[in-house]
């Protein structure tokens, strides 16, 4: 026998085994977010500048008839190129001076050109308005450029820099709160990019496959756990099914949608519709499985009580027992729809996949999903990008907490319904 | 005419139809009492309708798809005809409407079939991920005999753009696949396992109630974290990371290293280990503790000789489980793990795994009659079988043990 003092520091040493592999655990999911919310947080600023534009009427409304269609179609560009050069008059030679304009994002002529939609009596005055910073302009404005490196290594070089000192010496180069990452769909620039397109997609996606299988998910538990025969070699078969669809990797469902719906039925490739319907089989074994969970732990005394009063089988269940169930039923259901939200892999097989500007307006509109975006994004190197993916992570991590807290919340007051 | 509308106009006749039925039985019910009341009168005319002309709508969609291309421009007849039905059947069950009829046994007899129908439904997603894997894979395997794909070692599925172009003939050897596969399947196990194993032993052995209650559902943070945001972790942080320290040590790391997106993997699979873990462990009799301790066994002891002996079928069940969702994990590996098939059992090397294939051969424009799209079907197939043969047996595996201590 080993003496007890060597027994006892096993016991210690286990023990801390057991303690560092929960520590290790747990700071790996700390520098997960910390990572995250440090390489993001700065995406939910955008950098602009302040131009003082004079609307010339010479320029865009030569006719002087305030006619729209005329108006549209003129140089606002030369605007801001005008702007520019009155700010820094020093600058000269086309080279310098296109480079000078490159600190202004190239969304600035259509704000301008919106601006001067909805304002059609600015035309002839002049006024200050902030524009969008060029993507470099605002990573060194965030911090993200280092101004002491020497200049072959950083993306602004010694004029620009010059420049945009000039500018914060004026206090015309500020910060704002990023309404382009909420209000905006993908783009090639990541100054312009926003998740809106992706989160419109994501919605449609969720909607499909809430309207689909709550109902189909709920149905199947009601069946398998009040009128199923007991011992029924094909109930049995149906529920060995069930468990092993639950375990099928995701990406066999994109298979599935890709074989199935978009080349047996001839859907469209892209769409929400279908990345709906697919996410929505995804989600069914879940939702059936938690499902019946919540209709077995509801106590038998409910539904014997309806059945002895003379209540048919249907009406004992759907009267008594389902309403008791269904906080436990729609804890799964939003467990199987966060799921949902956050999985990329089916989509991306049929075809959710692709560069689209345009916010998607109805189900059958191409779109990308949350997720999709953010993957899309980590594929480019821009420091711009890399922001915007952080903060886009954290859009989608704020919506599964907080659908995933409505779960517990939901949980919490089932239990105590059955107490 | 677009099949929104004329389900919309089904709708509301089935409303109309709804209140006809209950009119006529309010009207009997002033004579005597009926057998059912009047809302299920009501409700059996409009169902009965609507599901006929429903069904009638389908099955006409599905013959226009595959026989009648020429019929899809007369959806108008379409219309017409659903209609009619819908008001033939309507008339039907509206002179059955009497004092005897048994309108509450019959819906109920609908909403029984109709929730054994969707109960039907997960057989047939499996059928249908079954037939379309299998489908497409026999095209494949036409082109390609399956002992070239299950045994090449060879992986370049470019085909030739040209006839008669030199070099690119494709290859479609899956061995470097699997290895790829089976490599950051074994790496991210090395970390899961003992890692989610530990905790769920202090957790169910040693931890306090507080502890527990406040530890447990971190970590099971770590489950609900999209892939793909463990994806950006690996490339944004554990790879630079494990590049910069071999660089240290004087070890040449490629920057999609089967190691940083077998870590990362590792660590999203360690909720999973550690909350089946804790389910089997608890599951372990108490009084097959309290014999061990009281025999003077210290806790550790009789963690180590008795309740890991006694769960271990079960542990091993979740083990393989947890295999089984690192093999069919997607996101993480086509993020970190990289695109060229090497076959290599190196971690620091870049390798591809089956799931990486699937989407690179899928993303894109793709043709359905070449090989290149169609292996990916094949792998799918071959993904499909391994994890339904390992979910199989851990399923298995788990419930025997259960059964046993019950």
């Amino acid at each position: 026998m080993n003496n007890l003092k060597s027994r006892l520091a096993k016991e210690k040493r286990f023990k801390l085994y057991g303690i560092a592999s929960i520590t290790l655990a747990l700071f790996l999911l700390t520098l997960l977010f910390v990572s995250i919310f440090s390489q993001g947080y700065t995406a939910f600023q955008e950098t602009k500048i302040q131009l003082n534009i004079n609307f010339d009427e010479k320029i865009i409304d030569p006719t002087k008839t305030k006619d729209w269609e005329i108006i549209k179609k003129s140089n606002f560009n030369l605007l801001i190129k005008n702007s520019i050069s009155e700010l820094f008059p020093e600058v000269s030679g086309r080279s310098k001076k296109r480079k000078l304009k490159k600190i202004i994002s190239n969304s600035a002529e259509y704000q301008l050109r919106d601006y001067v939609k909805n304002n059609i009596e600015v035309i002839g005055t002049n006024q200050k308005i902030w524009v969008l910073a060029d993507d470099d302009v605002d990573m060194l404005i965030k911090g993200h450029i280092n101004r002491a490196l020497p200049e072959n290594e950083r993306r602004i070089d010694n004029d620009e820099l010059k420049w945009i000192k000039f500018l914060e010496s004026k206090k015309l180069i500020k910060k704002f709160f990023n309404k382009t990452f909420f209000t905006s769909g993908d783009s090639s620039e990541s100054e312009q990019s926003g998740i809106l397109g992706a989160f419109i997609g994501s919605l449609f996606a969720l909607s499909i496959t809430l309207i689909l299988s709550f109902p189909i998910g709920i149905a199947t538990a009601i069946y398998l756990e009040e009128f199923a025969p007991k011992n029924n070699k094909l109930i049995d078969f149906v529920e060995v099914n069930i468990n092993n669809l639950a375990a099928v990797p995701s990406i066999i469902f994109g298979l599935l949608g890709l074989a199935i719906f978009l080349n047996f039925f001839g859907m469209p490739r892209s769409v929400p519709l279908v990345g709906g319907m697919v996410l929505s089989l995804m989600t069914l074994p879940t939702i059936i499985i938690s499902s019946r969970a919540a209709l077995k732990s509801v106590p038998p005394s409910i539904k014997e009580g309806a059945l002895g009063v003379g209540a048919s089988k249907i009406q004992a269940v759907f009267h008594h027992v389902v309403p008791v169930a269904l906080p436990g039923m729609m804890t799964g259901t939003i467990i199987g729809l966060a799921q949902a939200l956050g999985e990329s892999a089916p989509l991306l097989i049929i075809g959710m996949v692709a560069f689209i500007v345009d916010i998607p307006q109805t189900m059958t509109d191409p779109a990308t999903a949350l997720p999709i975006q953010i993957y899309l994004w980590a594929d480019t190197p821009e420091r711009g990008f890399v922001e915007r993916t952080s903060a886009a992570i954290m859009v989608l991590l704020v919506f599964l907490i907080f659908m995933n807290s409505a779960a517990v919340y939901l949980r919490k007051k089932f239990e105590k319904d059955i107490g | 005419m677009n099949i929104t509308t004329i389900l919309i106009i089904i709708g509301l006749l089935g409303v109309s139809a709804y209140y006809t039925g209950i009119r006529k039985s309010l009207v009997l019910r002033e004579e005597r009492l009926l057998h059912s009341t009047p809302v299920y009168h009501g409700a059996i005319l409009a169902v009965n309708s609507s599901l006929a002309s429903i069904l009638f709508i389908i099955i006409w969609i599905f013959l226009e798809k595959n026989i009648f291309l020429e019929l899809s421009s007369s959806r108008y007849i379409l219309f017409i005809i659903s209609i009619l039905i819908f008001i033939l059947t309507a008339v039907i069950t509206f002179k059955k409407i009497k004092h005897e009829f048994k309108a509450r046994d019959k819906l109920e007899k609908i909403i029984e079939l109709f929730l054994l129908a969707c109960s039907t439904l997960a057989v047939l997603v499996t059928i249908g991920i079954v037939l379309s894997v299998i489908f497409e894979s026999n095209k494949f395997f036409s082109a390609v005999p399956i002992s070239d794909f299950l045994f090449g070692t060879h992986w370049s599925p470019q085909m030739p753009i040209r006839e008669d172009q030199v070099g690119s003939t494709g290859a479609f050897g899956a061995v470097p696949l699997f290895t790829g596969t089976f490599l950051i399947a074994f790496i991210a196990m090395c970390i899961a396992g003992p890692i989610g194993l530990m905790s769920a032993i202090y957790l169910s052995e040693y931890a306090s109630k507080k502890v527990r209650d406040i530890v447990k559902p971190l970590t099971e943070i770590l489950a609900g974290i999209p892939t793909v945001v463990y994806g950006f972790f690996a490339v944004i942080v554990v790879a630079p990371f494990i590049r910069n320290a071999g660089q240290h040590f004087g070890l040449e790391i490629a920057s999609e290293s089967a190691l940083a997106a077998g870590l990362v993997m590792g660590v999203m699979i360690i909720p999973f280990v550690s909350s089946i873990s804790d389910d089997v462990i608890n599951a372990v009799p108490q009084n097959l503790k309290n014999g061990s301790l009281g025999l003077g066994a210290t806790k550790s002891e009789t963690i180590k000789k008795v309740i890991i002996p006694a769960a271990l079928p079960g542990i091993i069940g979740g083990l393989l489980l947890a295999v089984s969702r690192a093999i069919g994990e997607t996101m993480i590996v086509v993020m970190a793990a990289g695109m060229s098939a090497n076959l290599t059992a190196n971690p620091f090397e870049a390798v591809t795994t089956v799931t990486v294939q699937i989407v690179v051969l899928l993303v894109g424009d793709q043709e359905f009659d070449s090989p290149k799209t169609l292996s990916a079907f094949a792998l799918g197939l071959v993904l499909f079988c391994v994890t339904l043969i390992l979910n199989y047996i851990a399923l298995h595996i788990v419930r025997k043990y259960r059964e046993q201590y019950e």
